[in-house]
């Protein structure tokens, strides 16, 4: 008899404990290319990008236990959605984050708000998720299809590139930023001479190229990403196209496509991005725990990973604000309503459509002489200021955005 | 300079001859791989009755041998050409003693899978260890730069493509219709225990002769690297498309798969020009019309 009153009292002590502490549990998803063309992009490295933000965060804020979970959409928007029902319904995922592959981030983004959980966006770029499709669950963190065209084809255009020619992916992100870059472009006072829509996984680009040198554009602009960008530029080098007094304009290149093509080949090329590691002291030492998190010390994150990253570390402050992660909604209203701020992107804001906003920086590949050590890849031509960087609030036609 | 036009029906896009001519040399250079990679596929189907799934996989292993020699022991291309060819063709030997030579009799099917298998297998385990994004390869300075034709500029590598490819897919006709160890190879596909009879070890040549097929494939990869990107998927994408030539070519016929090959890629290459939409489709419609026409192929005979 001693010995239960003894119990009840230790269990009523402990129940009291953590009580008092106020525990928080969330679980996070990454949901990303694990196995294909797109996981040098996020994949495995947007799971070491998540655990360092859970780290740091757990130092701080001790209350909130963070689970992690992570898997292979396959880039299949219904493979993606299946597996976001699951984590939703099944295992209880409070949020996932990153998902390149814009089909699959819309369906995505579709079933989150109407489980009412929250749907961080690094990897994928179709600005519709902030446009048209956006909705009050979900937050486009790193970069979007409008922020590409106007950073790169706007400079382009500025520095004298003035006529274009574009060679398109032919699906829908391809054709988006066709349109969104063909838009900068005339704006800007450029013109457009022609296009040619080629097939996604495209091998020999040297036809499509002939008819862009016919075209005696000054800019042939690369509405494409992945593998057919890679292969377009290096068939450009083969078949002299500087020679010809044309230029390429890769709207959507990460670092690891620049490090898969070689500064030999890639020098030149004018691109945007929002974060590159060689940045500044606080990305190189990050881009450092990275690679030692990542096991692979000679690669470099890319704009995602660090996307992940910041925008797991503000959606964990939103929370702990809030003492609960349930409602998605209200994290998402929370997450707007904090300034966000953290080592990677610095001070920024969340409009009322989802979009992320902080600068953009336009960037040039070095050539082979310059890069100084491994990873040095580009000078850092213009910095586009916050406010310039993305599409405006009002243009976005989002229905959360009023009036 | 005059103009060629398409029918009204068709577009009725127009361009320049000299335009014409340069898409007509491009599509050559594109069908010397279509040709040499379907050759590797026709000569493993015509002598061992295998479907090579696993062809992909070894172009790309060509490509990526290739990239391993100039990173870790400074062997440029003109080495690689010849060595990865080499260490390529050992593990397609090794494939072939491990598992193929239990399959010759069982339908074409489970070697379809099994090699099928192999090349996702590989492919994983390439793409674990080096990523996805695709490496590095520079061209060798000796065929750098090229020729202004009048109509169009020829890099000097794509010459060479035309020209190696040629040879090898010639030089391996002759060896297989015409010399007396390639008599001795159809004979042994036709009737081993016969050819056995006659003092001939037939497994070891079967096993070298896949070796071979094997080792074109690489070779084809140690072409592509300095013009295409080196990435894991690289073969995949290519295999499809490669399988088709040798249907429409006709199954286990090398002068179809070599005809074929260069024949398809310059259809591929007018495509680009006059309706690039469909320049990834218009070599499978052409399958379906053939097959439909000639179930055997444009070259194949009749079992």
């Amino acid at each position: 008899m001693k010995k239960t009153l003894g119990l009840a009292a230790l269990t009523a002590m402990l129940l009291g404990g953590t009580a008092h502490a106020q525990q928080v549990t969330v679980k996070v998803g990454v949901l990303s290319d694990m196995s294909s063309l797109y996981s040098d992009i996020g994949g495995a490295g947007s799971v070491a990008a998540a655990k360092l933000a859970i780290a740091d965060f757990a130092k701080a804020n001790p209350n909130v236990k963070v689970e992690l979970v992570s898997g292979d959409h396959q880039n299949k928007p219904d493979v993606g959605s299946q597996l976001a029902n699951q984590w939703y319904d099944v295992d209880k995922v409070d949020m996932i984050i990153d998902t390149p592959n814009s089909g699959v981030a819309l369906a995505v983004s579709q079933i989150t708000t109407t489980k009412n959980k929250v749907f961080v966006v690094s990897g994928a770029a179709a600005s519709d998720l902030t446009g048209p499709k956006c909705n009050a669950n979900t937050v486009h963190w790193t970069y979007d299809t409008w922020m590409l065209a106007n950073g790169t084809g706007k400079a382009i255009v500025k520095t004298g590139g003035d006529s274009w020619f574009f060679l398109t992916a032919d699906y829908a992100f391809g054709h988006a930023l066709e349109r969104d870059t063909m838009a900068a472009v005339e704006k800007n006072g450029g013109k457009v001479l022609g296009k040619v829509r080629h097939p996604l996984n495209t091998n020999d680009f040297s036809s499509f190229l002939l008819q862009a040198q016919a075209s005696k554009a000054k800019i042939v602009g690369l509405a494409n990403a992945g593998g057919d960008t890679i292969n377009a530029i290096k068939a450009g080098a083969e078949f002299g196209l500087s020679k010809g007094g044309q230029k390429f304009a890769g709207l959507l290149v990460f670092a690891s496509d620049v490090n898969a093509l070689g500064l030999a080949t890639a020098q030149g090329l004018t691109l945007t991005e929002t974060w590159y590691w060689d940045l500044n002291d606080a990305n190189r030492a990050w881009t450092k725990r990275w690679q030692a998190e990542r096991n692979a010390a000679g690669k470099f994150p890319t704009m995602v990973q660090a996307g992940v990253y910041s925008g797991l570390t503000h959606y964990l402050k939103s929370v702990a604000a809030l003492k609960s992660g349930a409602d998605g909604k209200a994290v998402v209203e929370e997450m707007k309503k904090l300034p966000t701020d953290d080592v990677l992107f610095g001070k920024g804001t969340i409009r009322a459509d989802g979009r992320k906003v902080h600068p953009a920086y336009l960037l040039e590949v070095k050539a082979p002489a310059e890069s100084k050590h491994p990873g040095d890849f580009y000078h850092v031509r213009a910095t586009i200021p916050a406010d310039e960087a993305f599409r405006p609030l009002a243009e976005g036609n989002c229905p959360l955005v009023k009036g | 300079m005059f103009e060629i036009c398409l029918p009204v029906l068709l577009g009725g896009k127009c361009i320049p001859s000299g335009a014409l001519f340069g898409q007509l040399l491009i599509g050559l250079i594109n069908g010397s791989f279509y040709a040499l990679l379907s050759l590797g596929l026709a000569v493993i189907f015509g002598m061992l009755n295998i479907i090579n799934f696993s062809h992909g996989a070894q172009y790309m292993l060509g490509a990526f041998v290739a990239y391993l020699m100039l990173q870790y022991s400074g062997l440029g291309y003109w080495p690689a050409l010849i060595i990865a060819p080499l260490v390529v063709g050992l593990t397609g030997v090794i494939i072939e003693r491990v598992f193929l030579q239990w399959l010759y009799k069982l339908d074409h099917l489970y070697g379809l899978l099994l090699t099928f298998g192999l090349a996702l297998i590989i492919e994983g385990v390439v793409r674990n260890k080096f990523g996805s994004a695709g490496l590095p390869y520079t061209m060798p300075d000796s065929l750098r730069g090229g020729q202004n034709l009048g109509f169009m500029f020829l890099p000097n590598y794509r010459a060479w493509v035309i020209v190696a490819s040629l040879g090898v897919c010639i030089g391996t006709w002759f060896v297989i219709e015409r010399t007396r160890l390639g008599a001795y190879l159809r004979a042994a596909t036709e009737n081993p225990t016969l050819v056995r009879a006659f003092g001939i070890n037939v497994p070891v040549m079967i096993t070298l002769t896949y070796g071979f097929g094997v080792a074109l494939a690489a070779f084809a990869g140690v072409m592509a690297a300095p013009i295409y990107n080196v990435s894991p998927q690289m073969g995949s994408e290519l295999i499809i498309v490669v399988f088709a030539v040798v249907v429409i070519g006709g199954m286990g016929s090398i002068l179809g798969a070599i005809v074929t090959g260069f024949g398809l890629g310059v259809v591929e290459g007018l495509t680009k020009v006059f309706f690039p939409e469909a320049s990834n489709t218009v070599i499978f419609v052409i399958m379906a019309i053939v097959l439909l026409v000639r179930p055997a192929g444009l070259f194949g005979r009749r079992a």
